[in-house]
């Protein structure tokens, strides 16, 4: 853990290096800060060390010190002022690079995290741990240089000006630091507390206000609410005793710090009897007594910050040390010519390592042919997809594009040779013109509004609020599935690009829509290579090669009739859904 | 914000006590310098003590001040000791007021989400009402903690300190008296300049945020239409414009320190020079320089504590407004208050009870909130009792929005909906939703045992009932085989069943209350053609007739239904059995032919 903890910070420092000039700059007026605000009671001191008594007041000294006065204050609120400029901007930059940086690995991830991770738990680290990040950041630059510097500050100034006093509050303070961490060390079980019942409660709010119309349809909103209480009551008992103790530190630590200024008063006022000391350094005494905890407070809860700030770096370094897509290679071609011809020549691939899924899978494919695959949930039909996309790599084997192995091929224009609608619809927010032209954005609304009329969208559209540029929100916002899905069509039909992989393209869309796009899907598909996977046999009855896929092997191959013919798991697929 | 502060009504005593014990461990706080001065004038300096005379008279000089220095400081530690005790008694009471006041605030919150429409719950949105139920009441709880800690200790500390100071010298103590009114305005003004770009801050955070989602969700189309390096131009440009926002909001939340900084130190340097000018006449003694320099040291530090203060309070302020978004949503439907009691309704209801007529649309017409057009137009047919309806049309034809108006989940725009002859306005909503047994699209299952998933229909179904409703709903196999059958666990949101596994739970759920109206809402979509028509069949021979209503895309599902309603954009384009409109129903031939042509049949 230390060792982690060590790891990150050395990269967070890299990432400020480039921001040195901005570091150095921060150092020194820390320093000139610190020693003027500092100064200052000692000018104080000497200028209550001016008035005596009645008739003994030295005002030519006085003059001079409050004008001194004046030039420090101005000193200590300039170098103040610029000190949170250059953290703000150092703090700041560092962080929207580590964003950067962040987002830049997001779109060369291979899918093989993205998959496996939940798109919440990516977004927080993105979000989240890099706002923690800032915030920790920030307050380290603050107040953690301040205070060391203000605490080795104090202590000169004070040993300077009487070592027996000074000793006073050395050997006071460090016990407020330990009060503090006493009290944070039993706090911490109480937190854990309070944030497990929080977290029940919340994955109850999430239950429930997720399913709220099952809820509301079954009329179980007392029930639902009583359970609530239970958490809620619970939730308050925890809330309670751990606010309450961690609250208990301030009082606590400025009582030590009472202690600290009654002891300095006292031993103070004895050295001045003794005349070792004047009231003026009493009073600079004084003021620094009050000023000495201060940091310390700050910095204890500087460090937690901190901790917490680092450890959310090193959630964020793990994503962007993540392991990326193996890159192009220097010598990948650009696919220019794409005639259609597609050979997966002895693929084997798995998800997991031991957990085999395609073994051996041949499959050669003309120019024009019509591929439609079909199989039982989890045949690996969309595995095959995966692979054809090379959104996954294949273990063994090779997959040829135009005689040219796709790992030869530069991505953009292996994906960009392929047009692409799957089951699950994805839409940007922006308008619905934007989303269409997305495989163009040079398209003309004319041939936006034909690519919409071939995929029937075009109907709906029209009778939105702003027609195409109706603005849609996050993930298509209020649009059915189906209206999504013929979006997605739409920006297909857009590109017409030579290859085509429909993965379930219809599923959402009514038989009888549907059916009218079929013809747009026909003309479509002419003279280009397709891959289709579907559910509905009946959409899929006109292709050239059918593929019946079973735990991640072709197991028949051929036709419609042909397959009928054969009588085997095709056949019996086919009447089960149409046996009446 | 005022409507909220109701929930702390029940911490009156609290909300009084913290401010008030925070304000006496202030006042004690205050007379610290004061106890310093003396401590200073008789303990160091040569001025006599009144109240110690007798001592005086036989301990010579210095031991006789130093017993005052001793004495001094015995009291400043009782000070301490009583600061401690208040503190810690206030910061009791303003953690309880404040964690009561949030739990009330989120049982309110949720008591209020429950009784939200299906319109309002569309119009809010899920991820914002469990964001604003969690974090938001989180901050503002932080907020009222604060609140109650600080708000009243600071302002008091610093006029006690002016009230203390003018105690000492009122003519040194003017200064004060300028530099604080004057302080308190830079302040505020920077305060408030800083709101609105703290709002800006978090606008830009979420445009961020949307764009990181975004990417990971479509992240396959992104790279499939090779838009990787348009989506990091639009994510820097975001990124840049947030750091931007950020940047000139730390420009302006920078100036809160050294302005502050600045005019205190200023008027501690005018009080010197006018303490001096009276120290001088003999009107001020230099003890009671200190303590006035200590009071306006004690200005500042309150000063920067209550600026922070104000920030967080700003942060609290801004969740309280989204919170408070929510719960001025009107709640639920309109009840009739007098549904029982008019003598004529409850003629009416008895002459209804024995129609048999079960449910009636009666030139129905439904817009969406918002929306441009009628979704529903001109709905007009009935059902009777036992009957089996099947509605059948497009995407987004308005099958489903039809069947959620007889539970009055959305109430209609034009013409009336009647259950039982009576319409569903008039109804209390739960008698009306006690008839009904809905099956929604998306089949939601809760955490917890099967059991409790069907008891969520019937709270007091027999353990016959439950068996009864999975026969019915074709889950009766597949339950025995669980492992613990009916106590067999489901995960959160039922993921550890099957999509059609969930379908058949959903449709037993709904079974075991024995609706008189049962609506499956195209919630057959996941099962096989052999269990789709045993669940019809089932359905059909139920002892207690219910008026099934089957939402479906499939013909197959709904073609031996009593009565088909075929829907087109809204409207209805024909009705009848299945042989009728095959006959004479355009519409319904085309979905007909599109699943059947050159079928297996």
């Amino acid at each position: 853990m230390e060792g982690l903890q060590k790891e990150t910070l050395k990269k967070v420092l890299n990432r400020i290096k480039g921001y040195w000039f901005y570091l150095a700059i921060s150092l020194c007026l820390t320093v000139v800060t610190v020693i003027c605000t500092l100064y200052l009671p000692i000018l104080t001191g000497h200028a209550v060390d001016c008035m005596w008594d009645q008739g003994w007041v030295d005002f030519d000294r006085l003059k001079t010190l409050l004008v001194t006065m004046g030039w420090v204050i101005a000193a200590t609120a300039a170098s103040q002022w610029l000190l949170s400029l250059c953290n703000n901007r150092m703090t700041y930059f560092v962080v929207r690079d580590i964003r950067k940086e962040a987002f830049r690995k997001l779109e060369i991830l291979p899918l093989k995290y993205t998959d496996s991770h939940s798109t919440g738990e990516i977004v927080s680290k993105v979000i989240a741990d890099v706002d923690q990040f800032a915030d920790g950041l920030l307050m380290g630059f603050t107040q953690l240089f301040t205070g060391v510097l203000t605490i080795f500050g104090t202590l000169f100034f004070m040993l300077s000006i009487h070592v027996g006093v000074a000793l006073v509050v050395i050997l006071i303070t460090p016990v407020s630091l330990f009060v503090a961490s006493f009290i944070a060390k039993k706090t911490f079980s109480l937190f854990r507390a309070q944030s497990q019942t929080r977290g029940e409660q919340t994955a109850l709010i999430d239950e429930m206000i997720g399913n709220q119309k099952v809820v509301q349809a079954f009329s179980k909103e007392k029930d639902v609410e009583e359970r609530f209480e239970e958490i809620n009551e619970r939730l308050e008992d925890c809330s309670l005793k751990a606010i309450f103790y961690s609250s208990i530190t301030n009082p606590a630590t400025r009582f030590v710090n009472s202690l600290v200024y009654t002891g300095v008063g006292i031993t103070g006022a004895f050295a001045v009897l003794k005349g070792y000391l004047t009231v003026g350094q009493l009073t600079s005494f004084l003021s620094y007594a009050n000023q000495y905890t201060k940091p310390f407070n700050e910095i204890s809860g500087v460090v937690t910050e901190l901790q917490n700030a680092i450890a959310c770096a090193a959630r964020i370094f793990e994503l962007i040390e993540e392991e990326p897509q193996i890159p192009d290679g220097e010598d990948a071609v650009e696919l220019s010519q794409v005639t259609g011809e597609v050979s997966l020549k002895d693929v084997c691939f798995s998800y997991v390592p031991d957990k085999k899924l395609i073994e051996h899978f041949n499959l050669d494919v003309k120019p024009g042919q019509r591929i439609a695959i079909v199989g039982p949930t989890g045949c690996g039909k969309t595995t095959l997809i995966n692979l054809l996309m090379r959104f996954y790599d294949v273990d063994s084997g090779s997959i040829k594009v135009s005689d040219e192995d796709i790992r030869h091929i530069t991505r953009k224009s292996l994906r960009s040779s392929y047009g692409m609608v799957l089951q699950e619809t994805w839409l940007k927010s922006g308008t619905i013109l934007d989303n269409i032209r997305m495989g163009r954005p040079e398209a003309t609304l004319e041939e936006v509004e034909e690519a919409a009329k071939a995929s029937h969208a075009h109907s709906f559209i029209k009778r939105l609020p702003e027609g195409y540029e109706t603005v849609i929100g996050e993930d298509g916002g209020s649009l059915s599935q189906g209206q999504k899905q013929l979006l997605c069509i739409a920006r297909v039909m857009l590109c017409l690009p030579p290859m085509l992989i429909l993965d379930e393209a219809t599923s959402s869309i009514d038989t009888r829509t549907e059916l009218k796009i079929q013809n747009a899907f026909a003309s479509m598909m002419k003279g280009r290579t397709s891959f289709i996977v579907a559910h509905r046999l009946s959409t899929i009855k006109e292709a050239d090669v059918i593929l019946v896929m079973k735990d991640g092997n072709i197991i028949e191959q051929g036709n419609h009739d042909e397959l009928l013919d054969q009588g085997g798991f095709y056949a019996d697929l086919y009447n089960s859904q149409f046996a009446s | 914000m005022k409507s909220l502060l109701k929930y702390l009504n029940e911490y009156k005593k609290e909300s009084v006590l913290a401010p008030l014990f925070k304000m006496l461990e202030a006042s004690f706080e205050l007379f610290v310098p004061l106890v310093m001065a003396v401590l200073i004038d008789y303990g160091i300096g040569g001025s006599q003590f009144e109240g110690f005379d007798s001592y005086e008279s036989y301990l010579d000089g210095h031991y006789g001040n130093m017993y005052i220095v001793l004495r001094m400081g015995l009291y400043l530690v009782i000070l301490g000791v009583i600061g401690l005790i208040c503190s810690i008694t206030a910061q009791y009471f303003a953690a309880k007021a404040a964690v009561g006041f949030s739990k009330r605030l989120r049982q309110a919150m949720f008591s209020h989400i429950q009784k939200l429409s299906y319109e309002k719950l569309d119009q809010a949105g899920t991820s914002t009402l469990i964001t604003r139920m969690t974090s938001d009441i989180n901050q503002v709880q932080n907020g009222v903690n604060m609140f109650l800690r600080l708000f009243l200790r600071s302002p008091f500390i610093v006029v006690g300190a002016v009230i203390m100071a003018f105690y000492v010298d009122a003519k040194a103590a003017l200064v004060f008296a300028v530099a604080i009114p004057l302080l308190s305005l830079v302040v505020f003004a920077i305060v408030f300049a800083n709101i609105p770009l703290y709002r800006k801050v978090q606008d830009g955070l979420d445009k961020v945020l949307l764009s990181v989602r975004e990417n990971l969700n479509g992240i396959r189309v992104i790279r499939a239409f090779h838009k990787e390096a348009d989506e990091i131009e639009a994510f820097d440009k975001k990124n840049q414009e947030l750091t931007r926002i950020q940047l000139f909001a730390g420009r302006v939340s920078a100036l809160l320190n050294p302005v502050t900084y600045v005019i205190i130190n200023i008027a501690l340097v005018f009080l010197l020079n006018q303490s001096a000018l009276r120290v001088d006449i003999g009107s001020l003694s230099q003890g009671e320089v200190v303590a006035l320099v200590n009071y306006m040291a004690q200005i500042l530090v309150e000063l920067v504590k209550l600026a922070n203060l104000i920030v967080t309070l700003t942060k609290a302020l801004a969740c309280a407004v989204r919170i408070q978004t929510v719960m001025e949503l009107p709640e639920g439907m309109e009840e009739e208050s007098d549904i029982n009691t008019s003598s004529q309704n409850v003629q009416k209801i008895k002459e209804n009870e024995e129609s048999d007529e079960c449910v009636k649309f009666d030139h129905v017409g439904f817009t969406y909130r918002g929306g441009k057009g009628e979704v529903l137009t001109e709905m007009d047919f009935s059902v009777k009792k036992g009957e089996i309806v099947g509605i059948i049309g497009g995407t987004g034809s308005g099958k489903s929005t039809l069947v959620q108006l007889i539970p009055r989940f959305y109430d209609v725009t034009r013409g009336e909906v009647l259950v039982d002859g009576r319409n569903v306005k008039d109804y209390e909503i739960d008698t009306l939703r006690k008839k009904i047994g809905i099956v929604p699209q998306k089949a939601a299952l809760f955490k917890g045992t099967i059991r409790d998933n069907l008891l969520f229909g019937d709270p007091d179904g027999a353990e016959e009932t439950l068996w009864e409703a999975l026969e019915t709903a074709q889950a009766k196999e597949f339950v025995e085989k669980k492992e613990g059958g009916l106590d067999a666990e489901v995960e959160q949101g039922g993921r550890n069943f099957s999509g059609g596994q969930k379908q058949r739970l959903c449709i037993a759920r709904a079974l075991v209350r024995r609706p008189e109206i049962l609506i499956l809402d195209d919630s057959s979509s996941a099962l096989d053609y052999a269990t789709d028509a045993a669940l019809r069949t089932a359905l059909k021979g139920l002892s207690y007739r219910p008026t099934v209503w089957i939402v479906s895309q499939r013909t197959a599902s709904i073609q031996h239904a009593d009565k088909i309603v075929v829907l087109d954009d809204g409207e209805i384009a024909g009705m009848g059995t299945h042989d009728e409109l095959l006959a004479s129903c355009k519409v319904y031939q085309e979905i007909y032919d599109s699943q059947y042509q050159e079928g297996g049949r």
